[in-house]
């Protein structure tokens, strides 16, 4: 905050001069990036597209319209496969994370400078790539389907719920485990008495919150060919079948709706 | 007198063992049904274990150079997309964040806002870059599209409920000095949600370039459309060099915008 003595008359400032110009300076750098990273990114766009943009939403909103509906007996079986995609590989992720989060927290890991590190390490590896390059490199590997599809949600999500639980770990209350180590517990007791129900609700919490997005993510995973009902997009999209690519579009509102409706309530009931 | 030696045991996480059994067995149930249904070519599998070592080996040693062009045009694609889209997000989250914030904006606005924000937020990145690619043509131009949507629909509603939960007494003691609608947003809330506002910008910054490496696959231009292509050439080593970029400027970008919300907040 600074005071100016401007004509007899003392003006009040949020910041000195100094501060303000710099603040300027900023602000004009961030717009000097800006341009300069749009001019660099449509340099290679074609106008002509853009300008019939308004005619093509029209025209693929006209072929859109009605859905369908007959094609939804054909789309039981894939939304099956991405349930399962979601859940299986939620579970699967579980399995490894929760070990990983006890390796990366501080207070639970057997070494600060080996082991932390190297579980820090697969949970920022994990953390980096989108569930779909997952998939992308998955489905080149063990080949389409939905196996494919359950290891890149995994793989995804060991580093989310890896993360969030080493955090967890790390915020307990160390007043509980030194009450159960001073009752002779082994290190293994300590953690299974003292740590693990005070992060098991936000641990509950965690995979939920999980679950959930992986569904959202695993509507999308067929596109690379890693099952679910992504893969009857890519198809109906492939022949222009803009009726089928609406009704899919329409199930997969209102699966990711639903799936939020029951991660609240799930949510609300445990914790 | 039998030896009733009083032990204790934890209280199980259900009390009611009716619903306990039930909720077990449903799960094992379902888990049955759902490996029950679930296809693996096993000989494809055991044959596909060959090339997931050659992409093992491809990560040991990644090829930066023989594709050198393509991964620098892709990022300099991804980077440029997420600068672009971020700015042009955040500015236009500011004034739909307001319209959605109950406190301060007229019922008919914020429903029109709310409206936009939760439209802009059900659908993944990836099936709106479909729809972008198929209006815009290919390239950077629909990514940068597509994630200024995502970016407005994350930024609105967590602006909308920020402003939402601001001290009113603060606004109350502006609007007592006789200040103009302006001037309340100005100096009573601007002044409040600003921190957290930078924050949230920095850390979806983070959020497009991640994203900006995914939409790529369905063409949106990108890192990602180089890495499919790399994946499609059967070029595992030149794909574990944009993958290990990837994962470098992720963490990179991560670093910074945990320093830059240190520093706000």
């Amino acid at each position: 905050m600074a005071v100016h003595q401007r004509a007899e008359v003392r003006v009040w400032q949020r910041r000195s001069t100094p501060a303000q110009l710099l603040l300027w300076c900023g602000w004009l750098l961030l717009v000097v990036v800006t341009v300069f990273a749009w001019q660099l990114m449509t340099r290679e766009t074609l106008w002509v597209f853009v300008a019939d943009a308004p005619q093509q939403a029209a025209d693929i909103g006209a072929r859109m319209w009605p859905p369908r509906w007959s094609y939804m007996e054909r789309l039981w079986w894939p939304l099956w496969e991405t349930l399962n995609i979601a859940t299986l590989g939620t579970l699967l992720a579980l399995l490894v994370a929760v070990p990983t989060a006890f390796l990366a927290a501080r207070n639970t890991t057997p070494s600060v400078r080996l082991v932390r590190p190297l579980a820090l390490l697969v949970i920022v590896t994990s953390r980096s790539i989108n569930a779909l390059i997952w998939g992308l490199l998955l489905v080149a590997i063990i080949g389409p389907g939905q196996l494919a599809g359950i290891f890149a949600i995994a793989l995804r999500s060991i580093g989310f719920i890896g993360k969030l639980l080493y955090e967890a770990i790390e915020e307990i209350d160390a007043g509980q485990v030194e009450a159960v180590a001073a009752t002779g517990a082994s290190r293994a007791q300590v953690i299974d008495y003292a740590i693990v129900p005070q992060v098991a609700p936000a641990l509950a919490g965690i995979v939920l919150f999980r679950w959930d997005i992986n569904i959202r993510e695993s509507t999308i995973l067929g596109l690379v060919g890693a099952g679910g009902i992504g893969l009857a997009l890519e198809s109906s999209l492939n022949v222009l079948a803009w009726p089928q690519v609406s009704l899919i579009l329409l199930v997969i509102l209102v699966t990711v709706l639903l799936s939020e409706w029951v991660s609240a309530r799930v949510r609300h009931a445990l914790i | 007198m039998s030896s009733a030696v009083r032990q204790w045991r934890r209280p199980p996480l259900i009390a009611d063992a009716r619903l306990r059994w039930a909720l077990g067995l449903g799960a094992l149930l379902y888990l049955g049904l759902a490996l029950a249904s679930l296809e693996v070519n096993w000989a494809r599998v055991s044959e596909g274990l060959v090339r997931g070592w050659r992409f093992v080996e491809g990560f040991l040693q990644p090829d930066f150079s023989s594709r050198s062009d393509d991964i620098l045009l892709g990022l300099q694609e991804s980077i440029t997309m997420t600068i672009t889209a971020t700015v042009a997000g955040v500015a236009l989250s500011i004034p739909f964040g307001i319209g959605a914030a109950r406190n301060i904006a007229p019922a008919p606005v914020y429903y029109c806002c709310r409206a936009l924000i939760a439209f802009a937020r059900t659908f993944q990145e990836v099936l709106i870059a479909i729809f972008f690619v198929a209006m815009f043509g290919f390239g950077a131009f629909a990514g940068f599209l597509t994630l200024t949507l995502s970016t407005v629909g994350f930024l609105g509603k967590l602006l909308a409920e920020d402003i939402e939960d601001i001290d009113e007494t603060q606004v109350e003691a502006i609007r007592a000095t006789g200040a103009g609608w302006w001037q309340v947003l100005d100096y009573a809330v601007r002044a409040q949600v600003m921190p957290r506002l930078i924050g949230l910008s920095v850390y979806r910054f983070d959020i497009n370039f991640r994203e900006s490496a995914v939409i790529g696959i369905v063409g949106a231009g990108g890192i990602g459309a180089t890495l499919n292509t790399a994946m499609d050439r059967y070029e595992y080593d030149s794909a574990a060099a944009v993958l290990l970029i990837i994962i470098a400027i992720v963490m990179l970008t991560e670093y910074i915008s945990g320093f830059v919300r240190r520093q706000v907040q």
